[in-house]
C-alpha cells in the first residue's frame, strides 16, 4: 500500500486547531495567574477570573487535548490498521464543526453560561453539541478498525477504544440536566449525589482524557522512534484492563471529609493507591523498552520528550493516590498544592507526549524533516524548566498554606485567624507561577513556530 | 480469547469494565438512597435565592471559594459547625468546590450582615488592603432579569407563593446574591 492511500486532511486540520486553541489556552492561563496577585486586571465581567478559569481548563481540554487526539489517532488509526480513514468526508466536517463549536463554548464561557460542574462547565446546547461531534468521531475511529488489514489490535488501539468510550459514558453521564432556558439548566443530581456524580466525571475526564490520550500515542512512538520493541506485551495487556476498570471506583478522592459518606469515600481511595500499579505497568514498560537505548537521550530529541512525559506520568500517579490518603489530604485539599500537581500532569505528561506525537506525525504526513532539531531541544528546555518552577512553586504554597490553616495554639485557637494572613504569602510563589507558565508558553511557541516551519518546508504538493 | 483481534467484542468487553465501579460507586447510591438524606428538615429556597445562586454560578464563585466544611479540629474552629449531608440536600448543582483561594463560605450567612456583604462585594480591598478578590461593584448596576423565575422553581420544584415571586421586583444581580450568600449556613430549619 502506498502513502498516498491514506487521508490526511482532518489530521493536518486538527492539529492545527490543536495548536491554535493551545496557545488562547496558554494565554488565558498565564492572565488568570496574574490576575491571582493582581486583582485590578479583572478588567470586566467577561475578563473576570471565575469566568476565565472555567475557559482556560475548557480551552486546554477540549480546544487543545481532544483536537490533538482527533488528529493523532486518525493517523494512529490508519497506520496501525494499514487502512485508509473510513469516511473522510465526515472527518472534514467533523473539523468544522468541532471548530464552530469551541467559538461557541468559549464565547458562553465569557458570558458567564456555565453549569459550574468542573470541566464540563459548557451548557446544555453545547453538551449535546460536544457528544455530536464525539459520536462523529467514534464512528469513523470504530469503522477504521473494522476494516483494518492487521488482524492484531496494537495496544494504541486499546486505548483509543478505551478513550472512544469512556469519554462518552461519563460526558453524558454527568451532563444531565434539565433546561429551563437555551443558556440555563440545572444538574438533574441533587447535594452529595451530584457532587459524587460530578467527581465520578472529574476524576475519569484525567483518565480518558489526560491519561488514555497520551498513553496511546506513548506506545505508538516509543518503539517506533527508538527502533526498540515494547518491552512486554503482557504487561501492557495487564495494565490496561487494570487501568480501565479501576479508575472508575477513585473520583470521590476528590470529596475527602465531605459530607459524602465515608465508605464511597474509602472505597475510593483505596482503588486511587491500586491504581499505582496499572499506571506504573505503563512506565515499567516505557523504561523497559529503553533498556538498551539510553544512549537516544543524547542523541534522538523526540526520545528526551517521550521518557520525560512517562517520568512525569510516574511522578503524577504516585503523587496522585498520595493526595488520596485522609491524612494527607486533610492537609493539602483546597490549597494550591493541587494545581500544581495537575500542571506535572499536563504540562509535563500530556504536553511533552502530545508535543513528541506531533513531532513525530507532522514531517511523516507532509512528507518532509522537522525544520529545526536545535528548536525542538530549546522546546523541549523551556517546557521543561516552566512546568518544573510551576509545580515546585505551587506544591511549596499548597503545603505552607495548608499548615497555616491547621496552625493551632495550646489553648485550641488558630494562630492565623484571619484567612487573609495565609493568603497572602501565597502572592511571591504565585508570581514564581507566573514566571515559570511564561517560561513555558515561550516552549509552547516555540514548537508551534517550528511544527509551522516545518509543514512550509514541505513540497507543495502535501502541503495542500 | 483473542479480543485484540474483535474491535466490537473489545468494546461491548471495555464499557462493562467501565460500568462495574460506575454502576457500584456513583449511580447505585443514587438509587439506595445513600448519600440521599431526608429534606424534611431542609428550607427550601425562595425566588429571589434561587436567583442569587444562580449569580454565583454565572460568576464562577465556586472557583475560589467552598462551601463544605470538615470535620477536622482546625477546619470547625475556622468556619464553624461542620457541613452535614441535609445541609446541601436540595442543592441542583451542588457547589462544594474544590479551591479555596478566598475562604469556606458555608457558614457566611451567619457571619456577616447584608451592609457588610455590599460593601465587600462592591470593593474587597476596601475591607482588606491586601485581597486578591475582584471587585464586584458593576453588579449593582445590572437589573436583576426576572423572565426565569418562576419556570427556576417549578424546575427546581422548591414551593414559592406569589409573594416570593414579587420580592424580586426591582432587585439588582447584587442584592439577589447577598440575599443567597445570607442564606448559607442557615439551610436547616429550626
Amino acid at each position: 500500500m502506498t502513502e498516498n492511500t491514506y487521508d490526511y486532511h482532518a489530521v493536518k486540520g486538527f492539529a492545527l486547531s490543536s495548536l491554535f486553541w493551545g496557545i488562547v489556552g496558554l494565554l488565558i492561563g498565564i492572565l488568570i495567574s496574574l490576575q491571582l496577585v493582581y486583582p485590578q486586571l479583572n478588567f470586566n465581567s467577561w475578563l473576570t477570573y471565575g469566568r476565565l478559569r472555567p475557559l482556560h481548563t475548557n480551552a486546554l481540554i477540549y480546544g487543545f487535548t481532544v483536537p490533538a487526539a482527533f488528529s493523532l489517532f486518525f493517523y494512529l488509526v490508519q497506520r496501525l490498521g494499514r487502512t485508509s480513514l473510513a469516511f473522510p468526508g465526515l472527518a472534514r466536517v467533523t473539523l468544522y464543526v468541532f471548530n464552530i463549536a469551541i467559538v461557541l463554548a468559549a464565547l458562553s464561557l465569557f458570558a458567564g453560561m456555565n453549569s459550574s460542574k468542573e470541566y464540563s462547565e459548557l451548557e446544555w446546547p453545547l453538551d449535546i453539541g460536544v457528544v455530536i461531534l464525539w459520536v462523529m468521531f467514534s464512528i469513523n475511529i470504530i469503522a477504521t478498525i473494522m476494516k483494518r488489514k492487521e488482524e492484531q489490535m496494537y495496544v494504541s488501539l486499546w486505548y483509543i477504544l478505551a478513550t472512544v468510550v469512556g469519554v462518552a459514558i461519563v460526558y453524558i453521564g454527568n451532563n444531565l440536566a434539565v433546561p429551563v432556558s437555551w443558556f440555563k439548566s440545572y444538574s438533574i443530581y441533587a447535594g452529595a449525589n451530584d457532587a459524587n456524580v460530578q467527581w465520578w466525571f472529574g476524576h475519569n475526564a484525567v483518565a480518558f482524557v489526560f491519561t488514555t490520550i497520551p498513553l496511546a500515542i506513548f506506545y505508538y512512538i516509543l518503539p517506533k522512534t527508538t527502533g526498540a520493541p515494547l518491552y512486554s506485551h503482557r504487561l501492557s495487556i495487564v495494565g490496561f484492563w487494570a487501568l480501565v476498570f479501576a479508575y472508575l471506583w477513585t473520583g470521590a478522592h476528590h470529596l475527602i471529609y465531605t459530607p459524602l459518606p465515608d465508605w464511597i469515600q474509602t472505597v475510593a481511595i483505596a482503588f486511587s493507591i491500586f491504581l499505582i500499579a496499572p499506571s506504573w505497568a505503563s512506565v515499567i514498560n516505557g523504561y523497559g523498552t529503553m533498556k538498551d537505548q539510553w544512549g537516544q537521550m543524547r542523541s534522538n530529541y523526540l526520545v528526551k520528550f517521550i521518557v520525560l512525559g512517562i517520568t512525569f506520568y510516574g511522578m503524577q500517579t504516585i503523587q496522585g493516590p498520595s493526595q488520596a490518603i485522609r491524612a494527607f489530604s486533610a492537609l493539602v485539599h483546597y490549597t494550591d498544592w493541587v494545581p500544581g500537581h495537575v500542571h506535572m500532569g499536563t504540562m509535563g505528561w500530556v504536553t511533552m507526549t502530545l508535543s513528541a506525537g506531533f513531532y513525530y506525525m507532522i514531517p511523516r504526513i507532509y512528507n518532509t524533516e522537522v525544520y529545526s532539531v536545535k528548536l525542538a531541544n530549546l522546546h523541549f528546555w523551556l517546557v521543561l524548566v516552566g512546568q518544573l518552577i510551576y509545580s515546585a512553586t505551587m506544591w511549596i504554597t499548597g503545603i505552607r498554606q495548608g499548615a497555616m490553616w491547621q496552625a493551632m495554639d495550646k489553648d485550641g485557637s488558630l494562630v492565623y485567624a484571619n484567612f487573609i494572613q495565609t493568603l497572602t504569602p501565597n502572592y511571591p510563589f504565585w508570581n514564581m507561577r507566573t514566571a515559570g507558565g511564561v517560561i513555558f508558553f515561550a516552549g509552547f511557541l516555540v514548537f508551534v513556530f517550528n511544527i509551522y516551519k516545518t509543514i512550509k518546508s514541505a513540497p507543495a504538493v502535501q502541503r495542500a | 480469547m483473542d479480543v485484540d483481534k474483535k474491535p466490537v467484542t473489545f468494546i461491548i468487553l471495555a464499557t462493562l469494565v467501565i460500568l462495574v465501579g460506575t454502576l457500584l460507586t456513583t449511580f447505585i447510591p443514587l438509587f439506595v438512597g445513600t448519600a440521599s438524606p431526608s429534606i424534611e428538615k431542609v428550607m427550601p429556597y425562595k425566588p429571589i435565592e434561587v436567583e442569587g445562586r444562580d449569580i454565583y454560578i454565572r460568576e464562577g464563585c465556586n472557583n475560589c471559594h467552598t462551601q463544605t466544611v470538615r470535620p477536622l479540629l482546625f477546619e470547625t474552629a475556622r468556619y464553624g459547625n461542620y457541613s452535614k449531608l441535609e445541609e446541601s440536600a436540595i442543592d441542583r448543582p451542588h457547589l462544594w468546590g474544590s479551591k479555596r483561594t478566598g475562604p469556606d463560605l458555608a457558614r457566611v450567612g451567619t457571619k456577616y450582615p447584608a451592609a457588610w456583604h455590599y460593601q465587600h462585594m462592591k470593593n474587597p480591598q476596601s475591607m482588606y488592603t491586601q485581597s486578591n478578590m475582584p471587585s464586584y461593584a458593576w453588579l449593582a448596576d445590572n437589573k436583576l432579569d426576572t423572565q426565569y423565575a418562576e419556570k427556576k422553581m417549578k424546575v427546581l420544584g422548591y414551593p414559592y407563593t406569589a409573594e416570593d415571586m414579587k420580592k424580586l421586583e426591582g432587585k439588582t444581580e447584587m442584592d439577589v446574591l447577598v440575599s443567597y450568600l445570607l442564606r448559607l449556613g442557615k439551610e436547616l430549619k429550626q
